[in-house]
């Protein structure tokens, strides 16, 4: 009784495990070694930044030149290198750590409201229902889409319905800047500390009207700050991380707490 | 012919693999948060159904009869399945690239699909010929497709309305299969 049960399994398979081994052989499909070891090298978030479908498409397209050898945000200068050593090409020039920046500060008891929205608990959706239901133009709708899609779960909702942003494990891939309706998080020098958080074109008078924190294009800051990194564009101060020395002279000066 | 027919949609509505007999449910979970990805899927599981209830039928009928060994019936068809997907997959890979990036990691992902083993053993024991076995195979795919977009149509629409913090993700998913498959109780008595 075992005999022909032990005899017929090892015979079906030895009988697959060749048919398998044969067909492995007859159907192998040549790859690159280099694919595998540049996949190995990202940073493995699968995160899209690179604007490929995942780390494995990015690996391929690197091998073929089709894809610039920065194209991993996430791993930065130093996967950049390694991946230019490992296909013996020049390393790249080092590039500046970036992160990603909310430019909003009208959490909900600053910011007024013009209606209640009870709808899907979703960004674009609340901004199709009458524009949102901030009195600002420009502000955060606070429902959250840059916490969603963020890969790496670096965006939470504060409190005060603002996302908040770890910008040490931020990995600056800006899924959350293309996702935001507003356009609100931009991906920035993370060298940079202050930022003007407001992005209203709006006079100062219609901006008071709408948030109590909201630049109103004073010029405070750009008049005091010591590098001159500060520039007016459209009725909001920007300034330039690339110049800015984080003296924090304009988060002192203005007077609307605008720039934190 | 009408036997044909009825094998068909006896597997497609009345005795859905997912909604009737409860196999596949780890599938029919995990991979249908997307009509795509279940579409995809539910191609992958027709293909793979189809060869293995051939396969399976030509060993039960020419190697376990045969030699009497009928108990041996259900690690025999765990060896063959697994071994045709990894067979297949190597072949696809080869011939159609396409496919093969099509069908991706699902294909792997069938080896271990229950709902493959059980067709190969309902074909057995409701005692199917050849033809009407490969039929009943790829028409139980066919139902696991079938339940399975249905089931992402649902889940993408979930996603965007307001459910209650504890019945988020897995429990609201498993309510909605279950009135499903209340629904899919309709057609009970219906061939």
């Amino acid at each position: 009784m075992i005999v022909p049960a032990v005899i017929s399994l090892a015979v079906l398979g030895l009988l697959f495990g060749g048919l398998l081994a044969f067909a492995s052989q007859k159907f192998a499909v040549d790859t690159d070694p280099r694919v595998e070891q540049i996949r190995e090298l990202l940073a493995g978030a699968n995160c899209g930044a690179c604007g490929y479908a995942g780390c494995d498409q990015f690996a391929e397209e690197v091998v073929a030149g089709r894809a610039p050898l920065t194209g991993c945000t996430p791993g930065g200068a130093k996967v950049a290198a390694e991946i230019a050593a490992l296909l013996g090409l020049e390393a790249p020039e080092e590039t500046a750590r970036m992160t990603a920046q909310l430019k909003c500060v009208g959490d909900c008891n600053v910011a007024k409201k013009r209606h209640d929205y009870l709808g899907v608990q979703d960004c674009k959706a609340a901004l199709m229902y009458g524009g949102g239901p901030k009195a600002c133009a420009y502000g955060c709708l606070g429902y959250g889409n840059c916490v969603r899609v963020c890969p790496v779960e670096a965006i939470t909702m504060g409190e005060n319905g603002l996302p908040v942003i770890d910008t040490d494990s931020c990995i600056a891939c800006g899924l959350c800047s293309r996702e935001c309706p507003r356009g609100l998080i931009d991906i920035v020098n993370a060298r940079g500390v202050h930022h003007v958080r407001c992005k209203s074109q709006e006079k100062g008078k219609q901006v008071r009207a709408v948030c109590d924190r909201g630049c109103i294009a004073c010029r405070l800051c750009v008049k005091n700050c010591p590098v001159e990194a500060i520039h007016m564009d459209n009725n909001v101060a920007v300034i330039d991380s690339s110049i800015c020395t984080n003296c924090g002279t304009c988060v002192e000066v203005c007077p609307q707490k605008a720039i934190v | 012919m009408t036997s044909i027919l009825v094998i068909f949609f006896g597997a497609v509505f009345v005795n859905n693999f997912v909604l009737s007999r409860f196999l596949g449910i780890c599938p029919f979970l995990g991979v249908s948060k997307k009509v795509e990805t279940s579409i995809g899927m539910g191609m992958a599981v027709t293909f793979v159904m189809g060869l293995a209830s051939l396969a399976t039928w030509l060993l039960e009928y020419y190697v376990l009869v045969p030699f009497n060994l009928p108990y041996l019936r259900t690690i025999v068809f765990i060896l063959v399945i697994a071994a045709l997907v990894q067979f297949v997959e190597l072949v696809i890979r080869k011939i159609s690239p396409v496919l093969y990036q099509a069908l991706g990691i699902y294909l792997p992902l069938i080896t271990t699909n229950c709902a493959v083993l059980g067709v190969a053993l309902l074909n057995i024991q409701l005692k199917y010929n050849l033809l009407e076995s490969v039929v009943f195979g790829v028409a139980a795919a066919i139902g696991f497709t079938l339940a399975l977009v249905i089931m992402a149509g649902i889940r993408e629409r979930l996603e965007l309305v307001f459910i209650p913090k504890h019945f988020r993700g897995v429990s609201i998913a498993l309510i909605i299969a279950g009135i499903l498959s209340i629904a899919f109780m309709g057609f009970q008595g219906m061939m």
